[in-house]
């Protein structure tokens, strides 16, 4: 076991540089001077001179990359000049944010998906089967941002029951209970696609192997219906739920930019849009390959979560 | 082509789905001729306007321009540009997915690396990457968008272009000189386009809202030009006040998105050949019974498992299939009958019957009755059913890979096995598990209980499987091909294993097998089935002697030398009748040297007393 875990790591490494050469391609794409492209608005001649130290931008761009490479692994990842604070600093206080909403959806479309997709799945053709499919065609149609601002409309300015935006109450808040209650109809907003998804899919899945042998041997040993579908079956279609629910992790983690607009929620994503907005480019830079490279580790931990569910690729 | 549009339209969401999308491309053909004002004119004094007052259909929004017609020329922006992002992405990916399936080796695995990197980001953080380096705009969120969607198309073709670049076509094609360009073109193209068709209607739902979702953050069309995303985005200062203007953007992009959602499912599904035969169907707990005459009487008192004129069909669409045709057999204490017959004869599904083990849908067992110690359990209520599988009667099934669950550990699997039908600690169960692993004489019991199945050998899975049968101590036991997949020294092992168990515990044995050498070790009475119906039956050795059905004749004539190696019953000229097209009166006539006139006539009886044969004119007299 630990020696997979620390296969799947080093095989992090090239995935990881692969990102950094990526975005720092995408980057290099900007048109016209870089450093002036770079500071946009902020573009004075000691900016523009500084940028152009720190970051050799006068040099090749092979020498440049690997510049830049060797700081952001002394945790230099550059300075916001829109916010004059180290890129980092700032792209840290706001993943936290970002993690909070993007684990809270996570986790309701990993367990709404999979129960809604293992209920239409046992009741194929029955109602509750065709009343899953036509949410489930509306929830992965229907735009994350404008549904999070019908659910405002509803739940905070017609009946009151929840705050309209933010993460914490101004005043007086700052506790678990205010947390849930800014968290709920962002997290639900943000988390309905990939439901949707989840679901469709864990029904495919649930499909295909309660045809299998084993399903009917269990039900031939006197297993109860209830057992057969929610342990046999289910345990074995996780091995091909498990990979969807890591492409969906990524989904939601970058689809939060929508929702914490929407709900004003002090995330990256919404970082990331006002960098772009006043081309506070190495704050965009920066934020792009920090929350790409929690991406990729995230991932790693789902490769470890399949090898422990499934015995035969733990070798 | 007119096949796949008959499947189409026979999806009632796919038909739904175009209609609406339909509609709204033709309103949006039409746009340019109706009579709408300039969707950019400002008219400060009638902000907000609501929905259908003054002459505004859909009212007004922040600055007074219509709304509908705003709605209109939006909506016509939006599915432009989500079309040319999917064919963008289509074209570009398709290229690169047949350059890589195509030249293969070094090529192929820098570009499928290059690949997996992209893919490697959350799809929309990298879109935000390029409009953030190429600065917002309309066409640069075309860009991104069509962009970060590119993966998705090689990847695919890639797939589909690796499989095609080495068949026998390609080959030929190649061998006589044609250039790699021709090649591709007249050779791989056709074959992957339904493979980018169906990629593109599953994706270009998700192109037009992830390009409406850039407009909607600032960062894609810029005002004055609106497409759907950036009205939304504006109309978000005013949501609270005038929800309208921002519903009426909203609603149409999730319109777009689910009709053209719904029509590529459609799209998708009538493509695909898996799923083309027909929707996946799972199987249900227990077999569907329809059975509309009363069943019949008891007829053997002493029997523990008798089949009374058991019927078992398969219902596909309007055919019909008799898979089983009123079989009757009964089965004594200790006794061990064999049931032989061909592939497709309908002895599998005669054995699956007795414990509602038969997949359904589309499975149906339409008459007759099943005994267990006089007890009815055609039509038996779930409970009771599930209360006597595994316990009373229980299985042993062919492959034991595809038998046991790939994922529990053997030893868990036959703690289950007596957990479900006693109440018993786990250890207790556990302990009880490894005794009968030893029973079946597994070496190292206690630690093969823990290995998964895929770690143990054929013969020793099929050992667990047998446990697994005993377990609750059983009065019968089904045996369906348990040595088929096993090779010859294996069976051997496990036939004296199994006769062994039967001699100790008293056990009865329903074995089903197309193997006669089987049958003469380990069954005291045989029956054959052939289509559906048991043409002969009788003691093991009687029949094996003096076959009287010229089926089972010849089938043995086949055998070389009984008791001895492998026999397999194909040897005689002919098939088997399909089961949804019998033939009237004897089915296995078309293939008999002795049938005459009288044979197709009517149905013919199974005759005899202890001794039994369907057939007119039989090689023995069984009377
Ligand atoms: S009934 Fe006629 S056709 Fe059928 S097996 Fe007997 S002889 Fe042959």
């Amino acid at each position: 076991m630990g020696g997979y875990i620390l296969k799947r790591l080093v095989s992090a490494v090239p995935v990881l540089l692969g990102i950094t050469v990526i975005v720092f391609a995408i980057m290099s794409l900007i048109p016209g001077d870089p450093a002036t492209a770079i500071l946009g608005s902020y573009a004075t001649p000691e900016n523009v001179e500084k940028l152009n130290r720190d970051l050799g931008l006068d040099k090749p761009l092979v020498q440049q990359y690997f510049i830049w490479i060797g700081n952001m692994l002394q945790g230099d990842f550059g300075r916001s000049f829109a916010l004059n604070r180290p890129v980092l600093d700032e792209v840290l206080d706001r993943f936290s944010a970002t993690l909070v909403l993007a684990g809270a959806a996570f986790v309701l479309c990993a367990v709404l998906g999979i129960i809604a997709g293992v209920i239409s799945a046992a009741r194929q053709y029955g109602w509750a089967d065709r009343a899953i499919t036509v949410a489930v065609i509306l929830g992965i149609s229907i735009p994350s941002f404008f549904l999070g601002m019908m659910m405002i409309l509803l739940f905070a300015v017609r009946l009151k029951w929840l705050p309209v935006s933010g993460m914490y109450a101004i005043y007086g808040g700052g506790d678990l209970p205010d947390l849930l209650r800014h968290l709920a109809m962002p997290a639900i907003a943000l988390s309905l696609v990939a439901t949707g998804v989840v679901a469709r899919l864990s029904r495919a899945a649930m499909l295909e192997v309660l045809r299998q042998d084993f399903i009917r041997t269990a039900r031939a040993k006197g297993v109860g219906e209830r057992r057969v579908i929610w342990g046999h079956a289910l345990r074995a279609a996780m091995v091909s739920i498990i990979p969807v629910l890591g492409i969906q992790a990524g989904f939601v983690l970058s689809g939060a930019v929508y929702i914490e607009i929407v709900f004003q929620w002090p995330g990256v994503g919404r970082m990331l849009v006002d960098a772009i907005l006043k081309r506070d480019l190495l704050l965009v830079q920066g934020g792009v390959v920090f929350v790409a490279a929690c991406y990729v580790f995230f991932n790693i931990v789902v490769d470890v979560a399949q090898s422990l569910l499934d015995p035969r690729i733990r070798t | 082509m007119s096949t796949f549009l008959k499947l189409l339209a026979r999806n009632r969401l796919a038909v739904f789905g175009a209609a609406v999308l339909g509609a709204i491309i033709l309103l949006v053909v039409i746009t340019p001729l109706l009579p709408l004002p300039d969707p950019n004119a400002t008219a400060t004094a009638d902000r907000f306007k609501r929905p259908f007052s003054d002459g505004f259909i859909l009212g007004t929004d922040h600055l007074g321009r219509d709304l509908f017609s705003r709605l209109l020329w939006g909506t016509q922006l939006s599915l432009a540009v989500g079309l040319a992002a999917a064919l963008i992405a289509g074209t570009i990916g398709a290229a690169i997915g047949i350059v890589a399936g195509y030249f293969g080796g070094r090529i192929d695995n820098v570009i499928m690396r290059a690949i997996d990197m992209l893919m490697a980001f959350p799809y929309i953080l990298l879109a935000l990457a390029i409009v953030a380096a190429l600065g917002p705009g309309l066409l640069n969120a075309l860009y991104a968008v069509a962009a970060v969607n590119i993966p998705f198309f090689a990847r695919n073709v890639r797939g589909v272009t690796v499989s095609i670049a080495h068949k026998e076509f390609v080959d030929a094609a190649r061998l006589s000189g044609m250039g790699h360009l021709r090649i591709i073109t007249t050779e791989i193209l056709p074959n992957v386009l339904p493979v980018v068709v169906i990629a593109m209607s599953t994706t270009i739902g998700w192109m037009i809202l992830e390009t409406a979702g850039l407009s909607f953050l600032g960062l894609g069309s810029q005002p004055p030009q609106a497409d759907l995303g950036s009205m939304l985005g504006e109309a978000r200062a005013a949501m609270i006040t005038a929800p309208h203007t921002s519903i009426v953007p909203g609603v149409m992009i999730l319109l777009i998105v689910m009709s053209v959602n719904l029509l590529g499912d459609g799209v998708r599904d009538a493509l695909d050949p898996r799923l083309r035969s027909g929707a996946l169907s799972r199987p249900m707990a227990a077999t569907l019974v329809r059975r509309d005459e009363t069943p019949p009487e008891k007829t053997d008192t002493k029997a523990v498992l008798s089949l009374e004129n058991l019927e078992t069909r398969f219902e596909v669409g309007a055919r019909i299939y008799r898979a089983v045709g009123g079989v009757s057999l009964a089965i004594q204490p200790g006794e061990c009958v064999g049931l032989i017959g061909e592939s497709g004869s309908g002895k599998s599904v005669t054995a699956l019957s007795v414990m509602g083990l038969v997949a359904s849908p589309p499975g149906v067992v339409t008459g007759g009755a099943v005994r267990l110690n006089g007890q009815d359990l055609i039509g038996a209520p779930y409970a009771r059913l599930r209360a006597l599988r595994g316990d009373r009667v229980a299985y042993i099934f062919q492959d034991p890979l595809s038998t046991l669950h790939p994922l529990y550990r053997v030893g868990d699997q036959l703690t289950e096995a007596i957990r479900v039908h006693h109440r018993i600690s786990r250890d207790a169960a556990h302990e009880r598990a490894v005794k009968l692993l030893e029973d079946v004489h597994i070496p190292n019991a206690r630690a093969r209980a823990r290995s998964y199945p895929h770690e143990l050998s054929g013969g020793m899975r099929q050992r667990v499987a047998i446990a697994m049968a005993l377990a609750n101590e059983p009065e019968v036991i089904i045996a369906d091909e348990p040595t088929t997949a096993l090779d010859v020294t294996v069976q051997a092992q496990i036939l004296k294993l199994l006769d062994n168990l039967r001699r100790d515990r008293g056990v009865s044995i329903l074995f089903i097998t197309h193997d006669f050498g089987v049958v003469g070790q380990l069954c005291d009475r045989v029956a054959v089935m052939y289509a559906g119906r048991i043409v002969e039956e009788g003691t093991t050795a009687e029949v094996l002697d003096a076959p009287a059905h010229p089926y089972t004749k010849r089938l043995i004539a086949c055998v070389p030398e009984l008791g001895a190696g492998r026999r397999e019953l194909h040897a005689i000229p002919g098939l088997p009748p399909a089961v949804d097209q019998l033939p009237h009166g004897c089915a296995f006539a078309p293939r008999c040297h002795k049938a005459t006139g009288l044979c197709a006539t009517s149905d013919i009886p199974l005759d005899g007393r202890k001794r039994k044969v369907r057939c007119i004119l039989p090689e023995e007299d069984v009377a």
